[in-house]
Parts: structure tokens; sequence; C-alpha cells
């Protein structure tokens, strides 16, 4: 999951692979293909509907694979593989915790106040439960957020290809940012939503090579195991057993941080209200589809440690030599971070390869054109509109929507550069995303639920659950020893402290938010139709044959994450 | 709640538009028989790679042709209507 990845950027050495002429044949086939489908797109999107929502007509399949696809970025593939090299299947609560539930949740109850309330964006909804000012604090921040993790990917994505395949940073910045906008420009969020299903079908079969070989090579999952407790001291292949306390997993954290922090606060802000993945099940045809996308997604979620965690662990087992940390790599010395890579290399001859290097640049396109995109609906809707021209036609806001996807792939090459002279930037990047995404959680599922909540209620706790945040992870950086309050051990990791400081910032803007509603007027009945359960008629699944109620398919997602948890516990 | 919200209609008029299935089917056909040539060709002389004997390349190709093949007959634009 992008929002707790951890730093991913390689040395700038040697390159890993030389690609062949097929290779590259695949990989201009696919520059040729999106760039297509955004030319073909283009006469379809000519109202903000369609530019913004699709048109509001993606089917449950189209909505929900590009819905886990956005969040399928390069970063993700690799950074998750080395975390996997490095923590073991820890790495995979990432997956399964918190992607399961949560999107479920989505699915089933957040989903319909959204798609009900017909906004277009998850501020947009705060603008209609809360007011003004809570809209405008969560739209800046997101426009902020989204241009900052956009170039850091941009950057991420040059970096990698520099090492893997010595490409000059610069060329790959700009063909690659230039394409995105190019197709996002065109035809919009069907365009992004178009290439993201592609590119979901890339990113897996040009992956899959790895962990069929892999296991093949390593004689099987139980050959792996083996292999590992052979090369490595500690539990690297069970995801509970290791968690009973800070001091005894690689990771530095307890069980309690990655129930509550990870599965229970920073999944569900993630998921749930970060507009860039919400912005994919809002643009479905009907409720029953918008709520289904994120029941889909959360099935392949459940499957992509097959692609991500599966390399981290073979690598262990069969690589010849020790990956290291970033900050020891030398000559003839790899990182943690160049694992998948290796392993493509590994596999992978002419062809395949360029098949594999494909999947990494469609996954770092799809992420890329998923923040441009949502950055475009955000802008135009929640800042442009209200606060600069309420009356424009709705061709000026397609018109707008299509300069602010330029203006957006601007600041993030923008922003990629400025990585490249201030590298501390990544380090900070992380930490900036869980400031917004945990109260965010805290403000929306309030206001969804709750009919109490007021406007003032809303906005100050949003607010003060972010600046506490802010202030969690300040004071941590000023007095170190501080670690121990915040994450409630001096053992803890980096890791665990993001979860913790999750928990804190949403608990902090829930009493906030109950505080300050509990002597402020709430908004009357009427205003809140559509909006909050206790004034919302939600339509029923239950004349559905059993197969098609996403409450059926969440179920079974339940069952197979509990059969999972079992078998590697 | 702030009708302009709600001004800009819903369309459904885009039913003519190929379906991103067909897309999908078109780019994995021409891999399958670039990645299948590419490798029946080196067929004596694989790469040097781990479990060069299993040939992947072309166990590859052969699935994305007809992963490929599939979709792109189903929603070929002639066979829609």
């Amino acid at each position: 999951m992008s929002f707790v990845l951890p730093a991913l950027w390689l040395s700038e050495g040697g390159r890993l692979i030389s690609l062949t002429v097929p290779d590259l044949s695949i990989i201009v086939l696919y520059f040729a293909m999106v760039l297509g489908i955004g030319l073909y797109l283009r006469k379809f999107s000519s109202t903000s509907d369609d530019f913004f929502m699709a048109g509001r007509d993606m089917t449950a399949w189209v909505a929900g694979l590009s819905f886990l696809s956005a969040n399928l970025g390069a970063l993700e593939l690799m950074g998750w593989a080395a975390a996997a090299y490095q923590y073991g299947i820890l790495a995979t609560h990432f997956y399964w915790i918190a992607a399961f539930p949560s999107m479920v949740f989505l699915g089933l109850v957040m989903m319909p106040f959204y798609y009900i309330s017909k906004t277009h964006s998850v501020p947009g909804y705060l603008q209609l439960r809360y007011g003004e000012s809570t809209r405008a604090l969560s739209g800046i921040s997101f426009a902020f957020m989204t241009v900052l993790m956009s170039g850091i990917n941009m950057y991420a994505m040059a970096l990698v290809m520099k090492v893997v395949l010595g490409w000059n940073i610069h060329f790959s910045i700009w063909v690659s940012s230039l394409t995105v906008a190019a197709y996002v420009t065109l035809g919009g969020l069907y365009s992004a939503i178009f290439n993201e299903v592609l590119q979901f079908f890339l990113i897996w079969l040009g992956a899959l090579t790895i962990p069929i070989l892999g296991l093949i090579e390593a004689g099987g999952w139980n050959g792996l195991v083996a292999r590992i407790h052979e090369r490595v001291q500690g539990d690297y292949t069970h995801l509970w057993g290791p968690l009973g306390s800070f001091s005894s997993n690689p990771m530095g954290v307890h069980w309690t941080g990655i129930l509550f922090g990870l599965g229970g606060v920073i999944a569900f802000g993630y998921w749930t209200t970060d507009f860039l993945v919400v912005q994919r099940a809002m643009a479905a045809q009907d409720l029953r589809s918008a709520k289904m996308a994120p029941i889909i997604a959360s099935y392949f979620k459940m499957i992509v440690p097959l692609i991500v965690i599966l390399p981290g662990l073979l690598a262990l087992a069969v690589l010849p030599f020790n990956l290291v940390p970033e900050s020891a790599v030398g000559p003839g010395l790899h990182s943690y971070n160049e694992v998948l890579p290796l392993m493509l290399a590994r596999y992978c001859g002419p062809g395949l390869l360029g098949l594999g290097v494909t999947a990494l640049i469609a996954g770092f396109m799809s992420g890329m054109a998923g923040n441009v995109s949502a950055f475009a609906t955000v802008w135009t809707y929640d800042i442009y509109r209200p606060y600069m021209n309420r009356r424009g036609t709705d061709k000026h806001y397609v018109r707008v929507g299509r300069w602010s996807t330029i203006v957006g792939v601007i600041a993030s090459i923008g922003t990629a550069y400025l990585v490249t002279h201030f590298k501390s930037i990544m380090d900070y990047m992380q930490a900036l995303v869980s400031f917004f995404i945990a109260p965010l959680f805290g403000t929306v599922i309030l206001g969804m639920l709750w009919k109490r909540g007021t406007a003032k209620g809303g906005f100050w706790g949003l607010l003060t659950g972010t600046l506490a945040s802010i202030g969690m992870y300040t004071a941590v950086v000023i007095h170190p020893a501080w670690l121990r309050y915040v994450a409630l051990s001096t053992d803890a990791k980096p890791m665990a402290e993001n979860l913790y400081r999750a928990l804190w910032s949403w608990l902090i803007c829930v009493f906030v938010t109950v505080g300050v509603s509990m002597f402020t007027t709430p908004k009357p009945a009427e205003e809140l139709q559509g909006l909050v359960r206790a004034y919302t008629i939600i339509p029923s699944d239950g004349d559905l044959p059993l197969h098609k109620r996403p409450i059926f398919w969440g179920v079974g997602v339940a069952v197979l994450f509990a059969v999972l948890q079992i078998i590697f516990w | 709640m702030d009708e302009s919200l709600k001004e800009i209609p819903v369309q459904h008029r885009h039913h003519r538009m190929l379906p991103v299935w067909f897309f999908i089917g078109v780019l994995l056909l021409i891999y399958g028989v670039i990645i299948l040539l590419t490798s029946l060709r080196n067929f004596h002389q694989p790469a040097t790679v781990v479990l060069a004997n299993f040939h992947a390349g072309i166990w590859a190709g052969i699935v994305l042709i007809l992963l490929g093949g599939l979709y792109t007959l189903k929603f070929w634009p002639r066979r829609r209507h």
C-alpha cells in the first residue's frame, strides 16, 4: 500500500538489465497503445461528467480493476518486494488486513453515500455534509499531496529506469510524464481508467513469471521455507506468530499496531477517503456496481502478494548473494530495492524481459495517471469552481480540467526535479501522507454515520487531528526518545511509529469532532438527506439473486482472508 | 444541498465505445506473437537465465496469444452488434 511504503530509491550505479530488440518493441508498443487509447477516447470526453467521472458509466469490473490498478504503482511493486526481502511475510499484512476489511467496508457502508449524494469528489462530499471550510481544508491538502506524490513517483521511476536499464533520468521523466499528460488530457478519467485496466493485465502477466519459476527453483513452498531458514535467522515465514513483542520481529512492530493502527485506521483512511482510488468506484454505472467495485478489487488485492511478496521471499531463498540496505551499496553490491529487477533478470529471457519491464513502466504510469486525474477533478470542482469562477459553463470546466491536468503534470515534474536535489523529501513524504489520511477518515465516517456531527465539529476535528499528527512526528524528530510515547515502546521502528501515530491522530479527530459537535448546532435534517445514514434511504439489494449481492462477495473475501491467516499464522 | 453540484447530466451514450477488453486483447495478442517468435528463434541457444530449459518464453507466448486472441475475437467491434 503506497501510504506506508518503505523508502525506495536506487543507487545510480551500472545497469542491471540489457534489453534486446523484441524487448524494446514491446515497450514501444505499450506507449503507442496508451496514447492511441487516449486519442480514441477524446471524442467521448466532451462534458464534465465524461471528463471527470467517465460518464458514470463504468461496469463493476472495469471500475474495480481500475480501483486496484490506481494503487498498484511500480513503487508499490518494487517497494514491497524489497520489504518482503527485509521483513519476510510480515509485509503481507499490508495486502491483507490493510486491504480487505476497509475495501469491503467502503463498498457496503460508505459507497452508497458517495454515490447517492452525486458528489464528484471526497472533498465535495465534505462540502455537502459539513460545509465550505472542511472542503477547502481537505481539497487543498489533497491537491498538494497528490502533486507531490506524483512527482516523487516520477522521480523514483526515472531512477529505477536508470539503474535497471541505464536510461537517462531526464529522458525517463519527460517521456513518461508527457505520455501520461497526453492521454489523460485527451480522454480524461475515461482514458485513465481504460489504461489502468490495461496496465493491470500487463503488471500481472509481466510479473507472474517470477513466482512460477521461483517456486520451481526453490522446490515449492516447503522448499522455499527450508531455504530461508537455512540462510537467515528469525521468523520470516509467519504472519502473526512473531508479533508478540516489538523486538521479536524484523519490522519492530507489535500486533496491536498492525491490527488497530494499520488495519483499523490507516487502511480505512486510505481505501475509503483517498479520492485517488474512490474516484474509480464513483465512476461506476449504478449503485450496485459502485458497491461491487472495491469488493472485486479486494479479491485481487488479496492475491497481489503472489507477484510482490513472494518474489521478495524467493530472493531470500535463491539469490546467491545478499542484498544490502541502500546506505551500504557499493561496487558489486545490490540494494533491497533492486530485488524485483534482479529476479526478472534471473528468470526472463528476451521478450519476457520486455514484458516484465513494461509491467514496471505500466505500474508507474497507472499510479501517476491516477494522481493526475484525481488532482484535475479536485482542483476543478473543489478549488477552482467554488473559489475562482462559480458561473462557468460545462465546456469551460472541461477546459479547466484539461489545463489542470497539464499543470498537475508540470508541477509533478517540478517536484521530481526538486527531489533530485533534496532526496530527503522522500523520507518525509510517507509521513506527510499519513498526516492527512487518518484524521480524514474520522471526519468522513462520523459525517456518514452520526447525524449530530456539525460543520464546526467536522472542521475542527479534521484540523486538530492533522495538526496532532504533524506534532507527534515533529516531536519524535526533535526528541527521538519520545518514540516510546507515540509507539508505546523504545524498540519500535519507523514503520510502527507511522501506525500508532495514525491511530492517535484518528482518535483525536474523532474526540474533537464529537466534542465540538455537542456544543454547536447541527444542520437540519432536510439538508442531510442522502448524506447521513439516519436520513438516507439506501436501496436494498434484497431483490437480487444471492450471487449478485455485494454482501455475498464481501463475505466471500472475508472467508478467503480468514483461511489465509490460518495457513500462514 | 448545493444544487449546482447536481446540474451535470449523467449520460449513457457510450454504448458505441470500443470496450477496454478489445484493446487489451489486441496488445496481448501482439505481445504473445513477439515473445513466442523470439523464444522459438532462441530455442537451441536460450538466454543465460535460470531454468532456461523450461523455455518460459514459449509457454508465456502461447498463453498471451490464447488470452489476447480470445479477448480480441470476443470484443471485436463487428461481433458486438
